[in-house]
């Protein structure tokens, strides 16, 4: 039905409207809610329509890298999860879950919303590492827009726990927030025909053609792209995709505010 | 001396014991267990004469012999193609029960149907082993073109029809829709883009709304006022 089914796409989008209804730039409802794990220094939980992830922050003292001795470090891992969708298997992450955490990860990597200077606790020898963990509840379209949102979210609620130089206690959490600076978004634009549209549901994904992960800042910087699918894309399209993908930035930037 | 535990439209939970005693008898998704009967699924409990029976709450789809139901062609083989259909279980459509063309050996099934594609069939016949055999020879069966799939709880799939299908043809009209529902779940609808989401709409909220009575009515009344 694969065919048919972009036809039948196609069809809704000449009349303006999506397969599901919405609008080509709507998102679907968006929930969100943070510190839902007791056990994690930070956590969110953010709900896109049937779409539903979870992340988590893990804090740790290790030895810096050597190229950046008076820096902490950052790693984020997504694993896609049988749960969340019959066609994901448990075992080594394969491409598409190694693709989604590298580009979230890129996102706030780029946009340097983690002071990595203010996390060095000892020059070369101890810094903070922050963990971050995506877990994909449910998968109905969209994961990356999600988990995004998610992780920064996760980020904004973490409280460092206690460390005395030696040992963390982390029963013992201090009212010290990571050092945060501006926070990018990532949205994702999907081309379906000559049609653009914002947050593609599991319909719309199987469908595209290719598709855009932008993230920016509040004030419009971009701070890391990723293309996927296999169709190329023109100059013209990339631009009207990062057009579009700043104007619905603004609308998942809300919910930074609200959590 | 037979005594009853639960009453008529209990809703009761796998194991439990609704009667005692050899005076009533297992109906559907009912055994005995020794001197008692005890549910196989939850739901509520149906008492007709001494056959006690469970009307299922929820669960997946069950097969069973003439049932009309929409499969997804999964994989090809030899004899013919395998079918998803929404269950435990997986379906056989046989390249005789397909097409009354000639296929020669070796032949490409997926000129007939190819993998993903929809279908609508009727099962022929459930195997103790659960081999489900369907057919596809029969008026209104064949390959779904176009149009939607949209899959509801199987439990639903009463509510949705309504009786003789009452329901399922006020839906067609006022939509201006073709619609197939599957006993399995599956519901195909097929129509202008607008009037497929109505459908859509209509049919999660039979689905949502099942419960409550003179539903029919109010599925009119929420067509009617929404076609301007």
């Amino acid at each position: 039905m694969n065919k048919e089914l972009r036809e039948s796409i196609l069809k809704s989008l000449k009349e303006g409207i999506r397969f599901d209804g919405r609008k080509l730039d709507e998102f679907r409802k968006i929930e969100v809610e943070t510190g839902s794990i007791n056990t994690a220094e930070g956590s969110a939980h953010v709900k896109i329509g049937n779409t539903e992830v979870l992340a988590g922050i893990k804090l740790q003292i290790e030895e810096p890298y050597p190229d950046t001795p008076d820096e902490g470090m950052m790693m984020v891992g997504m694993e896609l999860l049988p749960l969340a969708n019959p066609e994901f298997e448990s075992g080594p992450p394969t491409e598409e879950a190694i693709e989604i955490s590298r580009v979230i990860d890129r996102g706030i990597r780029e946009s340097k919303c983690i002071d990595m200077k203010k996390l060095n606790v000892k020059k070369g020898e101890k810094s903070w590492a922050v963990m971050v963990d995506i877990a994909p509840i449910n998968d109905a379209g969209n994961l990356l827009d999600a988990g995004s949102l998610a992780a920064i979210l996760a980020l904004k609620n973490t409280t460092m726990p206690e460390f005395d130089g030696e040992k963390i206690d982390y029963k013992k959490k201090t009212s010290k927030k990571l050092p945060l600076g501006k926070l990018p978004v990532s949205v994702t634009i999907a081309k379906i025909g000559d049609y653009f549209i914002v947050d593609p549901s599991s319909e719309e994904e199987e469908a595209l053609d290719a598709k855009l992960t932008v993230a920016s800042l509040d004030d419009g910087t971009l701070c890391a792209m990723q293309k996927a699918g296999y169709k190329p894309l023109s100059e013209d399209d990339i631009m009207k995709m990062i057009d579009m993908s700043l104007k619905a930035a603004k609308k998942l930037r809300v919910y930074h505010e609200k959590a | 001396m037979s005594e009853l535990i639960a009453k008529e439209r209990d809703v009761v939970i796998p194991g439990e014991i609704i009667a005692k005693g050899m005076d009533y008898l297992p109906g559907i998704n009912a055994s005995r267990q020794g001197e008692n009967i005890i549910a196989n699924r939850t739901g509520l409990v149906e008492i007709n004469g001494r056959v006690i029976k469970i009307i299922p709450l929820s669960g997946r789809y069950m097969p069973k012999e003439k049932d009309r139901v929409i499969g997804k062609i999964i994989d090809i083989n030899l004899g013919g193609w395998r079918l998803d259909i929404n269950s435990a279980y997986t379906a056989m459509l046989s390249m005789k029960e397909a097409t009354s063309d000639f296929i020669t050996k070796g032949a490409d099934l997926t000129q007939y149907f190819d993998i993903g594609d929809y279908v609508i069939t009727r099962i022929t016949q459930v195997t103790s082993q659960k081999l489900v055999d369907v057919s596809m020879k029969g008026p209104g069966l064949g390959k779904l073109k176009n149009g939607r799939i949209l899959s509801i709880k199987p439990n639903k799939v009463p509510r949705v029809i309504g009786k003789q299908g009452s329901m399922v043809n006020l839906i067609k009209e006022k939509t201006n829709c073709k619609i197939v529902v599957g006993q399995n779940g599956l519901v195909w609808i097929q129509g202008s883009p607008k009037d497929e989401l109505k459908a859509v709409e209509t049919i999660r909220m039979i689905e949502e709304k099942a419960h409550i009575p003179g539903l029919t009515d109010k599925i009119k009344e929420f067509l009617e006022t929404n076609k301007q």
